[in-house]
């Protein structure tokens, strides 16, 4: 093969590769998942009884910071980008991403980011311990020194999502194969397509929003500063006006994952594929008007509560139209159980699980008693772990054969399948039971009435931390010495990579582009 | 037919434990319905939205289930061919359109009436501070200051201060809100540093304390009693450390309340005058210095006085408590901007102003030798008029 690449460290940092930079990408998020992981057993540890055993409350509340900070921008919109990288150009057809250097670049700057932002915990004053979600005044006013760093941080990664959101976007208009039309194009390309847009469009609002809180904090603004004339709680509308797109743009490739799954295993077309696409490009409407069911409890006019209540309900809508149109595509089908299915299956249901506690706190008058307890910890959980977690975790078993070559142990995986199965389960569902008998998230010490869920709760988030070890090894295994992947791995798997490349693909996919029917 | 007997009783007792622990971990495991209309009501609208969910999951989890057994390869290796029926997908969008129409409406009832805080009987402004709740009752000239009362070795040394045995462990307040029962109650809330916000579970109330800005919400409680919650707005170091108690007491009881407060409250002005009046002995002073540091100013500077800076910066050879005394007393008593310093010249008395000023000039081998009496914190005030 005439693969001209440099060897060594200068592969990796000159490569403009998608397969490179995909697999960087997805290397990446996985040691931010362990690292941020790392910092949730510090959460449950100190969480396991009452009283205050391992950390003092200033550290915890750095750790609940760090923990979201870096799942939701380290682990899961890395992993996302990742698989982006690895399977947009090899499902549409495309010899490589349309803007390879600054793919490189986007992915370079998040290890200098992450760098930036970890170095705030050996900082005087410690890390940000703020929440993930840095409300102000207690970011700006009354937030450590070393929040400027965090700023900075955002900055870096904010830049480098919308320079992936732009590659993919740029890719999927310009480098389709002949033939393949954007309703041909399968749901995973269309789910990043429609991410995409989500991250260009809100990106820059987090930008804007943490750039208002550097100049409240040095320069004498006072957008946030009620003494100034500012308000607290319009850094929240801008806030959640970028947060709730967000956590679409985080499950919408995990929903194109499980679509393109789902129907390899059933040995059966997709149900629905255009409502499909209508119905994820619904949902990120939507969720651009929904922003303030994040803030039932600050005060909005009772007009603002009922609109954004309702408007949030509607989501249920098209959500619904997708886990039917999973489960359609499942019935009559002839199903296998292989360990892609395995998480796909349990994404469904669990996501479903947190889909439900979703409507839940939608009702505005009742979110009043779920409103910042761990029913709403619960609850994001369930959508962010069974959800993408599990996403991204079906799609690198899926694609592995097609990456690397090499099939992984069916056994380990579903092993690995099966303790995710009970240890997400024990983790997460205890939280709601503590949430709904009044347990405030974000504290590090609590009542005995809420002993029981905790205690549960944390061995399941140790034994959760442990599966993901297991991952590794088995993962790593599979890349070492796993028996040579066929073409074709899935005998039910449709598309490109699978019809039109061997296993593993090439290091360029398409020099001269393929018929697609 | 002895040991059958005993074997049964045994077994009844069991069952019968294991069945109180079921039912206590299900109430443990549920809202609240709690003590108000509206808590009532959110709660039946709760449980209403899950027996909802519980339909719906048995339906689909239940067709999933139903394809797992008998659309296996094994038991089904053909597989059908359909990918798409308009009408099947209209029918399960318009379903759940008509579901959440069916849960809106209740919901929209339940949330004007949450918000309609007019005709209420009394008001209590509500303000929240790094880690402590005001309470001012604006009917009544009554105000005071609610902190946690669990002592702190409780939760340093859980398990060697016998917390477990503490049934409010951290739920438990120095001063409770006291309200009347069947009284509509209107809260003003605000905050004076970061955003609180203040719940409690059973009166299904909870509202963001915003500096700035002050909300309104109401409650009417039907049962006197204790209610307990917690600042559920992450506000810094112990967000976990600021409880909500309300006592609730008959209209009668109340009134008692109202009365016995304003009595202790000319008790507390005459001692006030009186301690302001004599020149205290140092030791005097650094005694009830001690007791009011430890108490308030130790959560942040530490009882070590070495603060946990950059934040909370240390006391112990500090420019303010070596410096000057009217730039230390002005810091103690307004506070200092843009800072988690809060002002407590109106949570202590002049007193205690004074003698934890003294303390801070001495302790920790500060040693200034200087001396801080009341009339000096009168005089600062006075100057400050």
């Amino acid at each position: 093969m005439g693969d001209h690449h440099p060897t060594g460290i200068k592969r990796w940092l000159y490569t403009t590769n998608h397969k490179d930079i995909g697999s960087m990408y997805l290397w990446f998020s996985f040691i931010m998942f362990l690292i941020g992981g790392a910092m949730a057993m510090v959460i449950r540890a100190e969480l396991y009884q009452p009283g205050l055993q391992f950390v003092d409350p200033n550290f915890f509340n750095q750790m609940t910071t760090m923990h979201g900070l870096i799942m939701v921008f380290g682990a899961v919109m890395p992993s996302m980008v990742g698989l982006a990288n690895w399977l947009i150009p090899m499902m549409i057809g495309a010899p490589d991403m349309a803007l390879p250097r600054m793919n490189n670049w986007s992915f370079w700057i998040l290890p200098f980011a992450f760098t930036l932002l970890l170095s705030s915990l050996f900082m005087e004053g410690g890390a940000p311990n703020f929440g993930w979600t840095f409300y102000a005044p207690l970011s700006t006013t009354y937030g450590p020194p070393s929040t400027d760093f965090f700023i900075l941080g955002v900055h870096m990664m904010g830049i480098s999502s919308i320079m992936g959101a732009i590659n993919v976007i740029v890719t999927v208009f310009n480098m389709r194969a002949p033939g393949m039309t954007l309703m041909k194009m399968p749901l995973f390309v269309w789910t990043w397509l429609i991410t995409a847009f989500l991250l260009i469009m809100v990106m820059p609002v987090l930008a804007g929003v943490v750039t208002m809180m550097l100049t409240d904090r040095h320069f004498g603004t006072s957008f946030f500063d009620a003494a100034g004339g500012g308000d607290p709680v319009m850094f929240q509308h801008i806030f959640w006006f970028f947060g709730h797109p967000e956590v679409y743009i985080m499950i919408l490739p995990a929903f194109g994952v499980v679509s393109e799954i789902i129907p390899a295993f059933s040995r059966k077309k997709l149900f629905g594929y255009s409502s499909m696409v209508y119905a994820t490009a619904s949902i990120a409407l939507l969720s651009f008007i929904v922003w303030a069911h994040h803030m039932f409890t600050t005060g909005m006019p009772v007009a603002g509560e009922l609109f954004f209540m309702i408007a949030t309900m509607l989501i249920a809508v098209p959500t619904g139209v997708k886990v039917f149109n999973w489960v359609a595509t499942m019935w009559q089908g002839s199903l296998t159980f292989e360990t892609p299915m395995l998480f796909s299956i349990a994404f469904v249901i669990l996501f479903t699980i947190g889909g439900f506690s979703g409507v839940m706190l939608a009702m505005a008058p009742v979110d009043f008693q779920y409103h910042d307890t761990y029913f709403v910890v619960a609850h994001f959980h369930y959508v962010l772990f069974p959800g993408a977690i599990f996403g991204t975790t079906a799609a690198v078993y899926y694609w592995l054969p097609k990456w690397t070559g090499k099939m992984y142990n069916e056994t380990s995986g579903k092993i690995h399948f099966w303790l995710s199965m009970v240890f997400v389960n024990l983790t997460f569902f205890p939280m709601h039971f503590s949430g709904l008998a009044g347990m405030p998230r974000r504290i590090p010490d609590y009542n005995m009435m809420f002993a029981d869920f905790n205690m549960w709760a944390s061995i399941g988030a140790f034994g959760l931390g442990l599966t993901q070890i297991y991952f590794l090894v088995t993962i790593i295994v599979a890349i070492r010495s796993g028996k040579p992947a066929e073409q074709k791995q899935w005998d039910g798997a449709s598309g490109l990579e699978w019809d039109a490349l061997p296993s593993p693909a090439p290091y360029h996919t398409f020099d001269t582009p393929p018929k697609v029917n | 037919m002895v040991i059958r007997r005993k074997l049964i009783a045994v077994m009844t007792s069991l069952l019968s434990v294991m069945l109180s622990g079921v039912v206590q971990a299900a109430a443990e495991m549920n809202m609240r319905p709690g003590v108000t209309e509206t808590s009532q009501a959110a709660f039946d609208l709760h449980m209403m939205v899950i027996w909802v969910m519980v339909v719906i999951s048995v339906i689909v989890f239940g067709a999933m289930i139903y394809s797992f057994i008998f659309h296996r390869k094994s038991k089904h290796p053909t597989p059908a061919t359909f990918s798409h029926s308009t009408k099947v997908e209209l029918v399960w969008t318009i379903i759940p359109i008509l579901i959440l129409i069916y849960l809106t409406i209740p919901a929209v009832k339940l949330l004007i009436e949450m918000e309609d805080t007019s005709e209420s009987e009394m008001s209590v402004q509500i303000t929240g501070s790094q880690w402590k709740w005001h309470y001012k009752y604006i009917d009544h000239d009554i105000e005071f200051y609610s902190n946690l009362s669990t002592p702190r070795e409780q939760f340093e040394n859980y398990e060697g201060s016998g917390a477990a045995n503490n049934p409010n462990y951290l739920l438990e307040v120095d001063n409770e809100l006291v309200i009347p029962v069947d009284t509509k109650v209107r809260f003003l809330v605000t905050a004076a540093d970061v955003i609180h916000s203040w719940w409690v579970p059973d009166l299904a109330v909870k509202k963001d304390a915003i500096p700035g800005f002050i909300n309104e919400t109401w409650t009417k409680v039907l049962t006197p009693g204790i209610y307990r919650g917690q600042c559920t707005e992450l506000c810094g170091k112990d967000h976990g450390f600021m409880p909500v108690v309300v006592r609730v007491l008959s209209k009668p009881d109340f009134a008692i309340w109202v009365a016995d407060k304003d009595a202790e409250k000319v008790v507390a002005e005459k001692a006030a005058a009186e301690a302001a009046a004599q020149s205290w002995s140092l030791d005097k002073l650094m005694a009830l210095g001690k007791t009011t540091y430890d108490a308030k100013c130790s959560v942040c500077h530490q009882v070590t006085g070495l603060g946990l800076p950059p934040t909370f910066p240390a006391l112990k050879d500090s420019p303010i408590a070596l410096g000057a005394i009217d730039a230390h007393i002005e810091i103690v008593v307004d506070g200092k901007q843009g800072t988690s310093m809060a002002g407590y010249g109106s949570q202590l008395t002049d007193a205690e102003l004074a003698a934890v000023i003294t303390y801070e000039r001495n302790a920790w081998d500060n040693n200034t030798g200087d001396l801080v009496q009341p009339a000096d914190i009168q005089a600062f005030k006075a100057g400050n008029k």
